[in-house]
């Protein structure tokens, strides 16, 4: 087992590295390469430009300006915003529990819901209830996550005024639990819908597909209650494989957040990525596409892990 | 369910009359009630998306200051925006752009798709590595993220639009084609062809791909509603389509304005955007069923 990990761990060098390599190919294809990356603006004179070049080291061959860029990357340089010309490192900071905050709330909710309604769905299956739980989860797969959360903020907030219609907390208030759980409600139920969904669908079919195993038919020849076979026989094998799929679903949950942290105006990263693409922000896009692709990286080698761990039928070897 | 008496359906029993695999698939589909109401809606969309010039009254780029922010009424049956102009025809013109992307967007993400997955399944080895492994790192970039970056290098028409969005989604249908290519090069078929000298290229193509081909329309079926999603949401952020041409996503970034003076403005086109990949969920759940093996007529 240990050696699978350490197996795995090595493996999933080779995967950081290209996926940096990729990250600064994309810098290189911005308008102004690494030096509108490191966001110095142009309207320089030539002169300056080319000292400018010579002090960043742009004038050196490409494979010799990735180690530099990498370097100042890893030891957390990340440069500046063009506009505000604040620290990109610190701004990244400060949104990125926020962010984690809204998407574990989202996926937690979402994962249970999604595994509860699959559930029901394939012990009955063919019944009414399948068929408006299989319904829902197709309408929770269709809706465009920011259409929803207008039409949350619409009923919610703006007609009923029950709850805030965006933030992170009431602006001049001391921080209480219960107001940053109230400004949670709205973006968590908007971005946890699709996943809801999406484990709906998949959970139905893995346990149907395992209900049909034969150590299912076993277990109920033995005269064991039908209660006892699910939870312990069935729904403990079929949802092994969802550990996988979150991981596959992860680079599609962020259009997700990106849009949530949006119309919701939560202050995470994917609410900083959209406003560094309006403003052509390209340090700032820069950072956050790099993390966010080392973040992937690493939720799918946990998830390979965890799966190994969970499943016996994986062979280390 | 029919008449199973009368004297032609007994003679196409008895006899074994030949059906083509595609005609079965079509009885299949058929059967799929959600489908074949998915396809229904999709037809009239698509088809109001391309008529709008001839059935439309109202020009959807005309402004009109008179007519501003009217509510839905039998003349606009979905009322006008700030400017005047005509939400119903705006929402086919948007419908058009909207629709136009997503598929353009599925072929390019199919093209290169389809030919990583299938080099890759098909020879294996050093080059199967290599790609797989350039799909690996691919995969790792989530593709809003990727799509904000190069739209802003790109541009933001509607083919620099499509072509953005295809190549960044088309990591798990190269996955999915070169799976289907590993195990089928390994049927007797493929082996009697190499046997009589057919060539590389001919066996993925005749041979392997339309043996395949199932899997791939279903995928990419479900992939033009991530393709519509991903362009609605960016036109939605303001970094998709740009005025005065419509999408559903633009619509709604326009409409933000008057959210709580002119409803009908958001709830239209996001309804539109629901429909539509609700409908392309429902055909791609019903090919899916269609091309499986295992469901019976």
């Amino acid at each position: 087992m240990q050696k699978y990990i350490i197996r795995r761990l090595i493996q999933a060098v080779p995967l950081l590295f290209g996926v940096t390599v990729v990250a600064f190919l994309i810098v290189q294809a911005i308008p102004g390469g690494a030096l509108g990356a490191y966001g110095v603006e142009s309207g320089a004179s030539g002169d300056d430009l080319a000292r400018l070049e010579e002090q960043l080291g742009l004038n050196k061959p490409l494979h010799e300006q990735y180690f530099t860029w990498m370097g100042r990357f890893v030891l957390g340089d990340w440069g500046r915003t063009l506009i505000t010309r604040q620290p990109v490192d610190r701004l990244i900071g400060e949104a990125f529990s926020r962010t984690i905050l809204l998407i574990s709330a989202s996926v937690i909710i979402g994962l249970s819901l999604g595994v509860a309604f699959g559930v029901i769905s394939a012990v009955r299956r063919y019944s009414a209830l399948d068929m408006l739980v299989t319904t829902v989860s197709f309408v929770g797969l269709s809706v465009p996550v920011f259409w929803s959360g207008l039409v949350l903020i619409l009923i919610f907030s703006v007609r009923l005024n029950w709850l805030p219609g965006g933030g992170m907390f009431t602006p001049g208030q001391p921080y209480s639990l219960l107001d940053r759980l109230e400004h949670m409600i709205l973006p968590v139920a908007a971005l946890s819908f699709p996943i809801a969904g999406e484990y709906t669908r998949y959970v139905r079919s893995s346990l149907l597909d395992t209900l049909g195993q034969d150590y299912v038919l076993t277990a109920f020849s033995k005269g064991l209650r039908f209660r006892t076979v699910l939870v312990r026989h069935a729904l403990r094998n079929s949802l092994i494989p969802l550990v996988t799929i979150l991981a596959l679903q992860l680079p599609w949950m962020v259009s997700g957040l990106v849009v949530t942290e949006s119309i919701f105006t939560w202050p995470g990263m994917g609410r900083l990525l959209w406003t560094a693409a309006l403003q052509h922000d390209y340090p700032m896009m820069m950072a956050i596409t790099v993390l966010v692709a080392v973040a992937v990286l690493s939720f799918n080698l946990l998830a390979d892990i965890v799966y190994a761990l969970l499943d016996p039928r994986i062979a280390y070897e | 369910m029919s008449d199973i008496s009368t004297p032609s359906s007994m003679d196409s029993l008895s006899m074994g009359e030949p059906r083509s695999y595609s005609w079965l698939i079509l009885k299949k589909f058929s059967r799929h009630r959600l489908a074949a109401l998915g396809l229904f809606v999709i037809t009239i969309l698509v088809a109001s998306a391309i008529l709008v010039d001839v059935i439309s009254p109202y020009d959807p780029l005309r402004i009109n200051m008179r007519w501003r922010l009217q509510p839905p009424s039998v003349a606009h049956p979905f009322g006008t925006d700030d400017l005047g102009r005509d939400q119903l025809a705006r929402s086919m013109l948007g419908g058009r752009v909207s629709l136009s992307v997503g598929m353009l967007a599925m072929a390019v993400s199919l093209i290169v798709g389809v030919s990583i997955g299938s080099v890759a399944g098909y020879f294996g080895g050093i080059i199967d590595n290599v790609l797989m492994r350039f799909t690996d790192i691919m995969f790792m970039f989530p593709p809003i993220v990727m799509a904000m970056i190069f739209v802003t290098i790109v541009g933001q028409t509607l083919t620099a639009l499509a072509f953005v969005i295809g190549i960044v989604s088309w990591m798990g249908l190269a996955r999915l084609v070169r799976a289907s290519f590993l195990s089928l090069k390994e049927e007797e078929y493929v082996l009697a062809a190499r046997a009589i000298g057919v060539g590389n290229a001919r066996i993925m193509l005749r041979h392997i791909l339309p043996n395949a081909l199932g899997t791939i329309i279903v995928a990419a079926t479900l992939g033009i509603t991530r393709a519509i999603l991903l362009e609605s949401g960016l036109s939605y952020l303001g970094l998709g389509i740009q005025v005065p041409l419509p999408s559903w996503g633009s619509m709604l970034y326009l409409a933000q304005g008057q959210l709580t003076t002119a409803t009908w403005l958001s709830i239209v086109p996001g309804l539109l955007i629901f429909a539509s990949v609700l409908s392309i969920n429902f055909v791609g759940d019903g090919l899916r069923d269609a091309f499986d093996p295992r469901t019976t007529l």
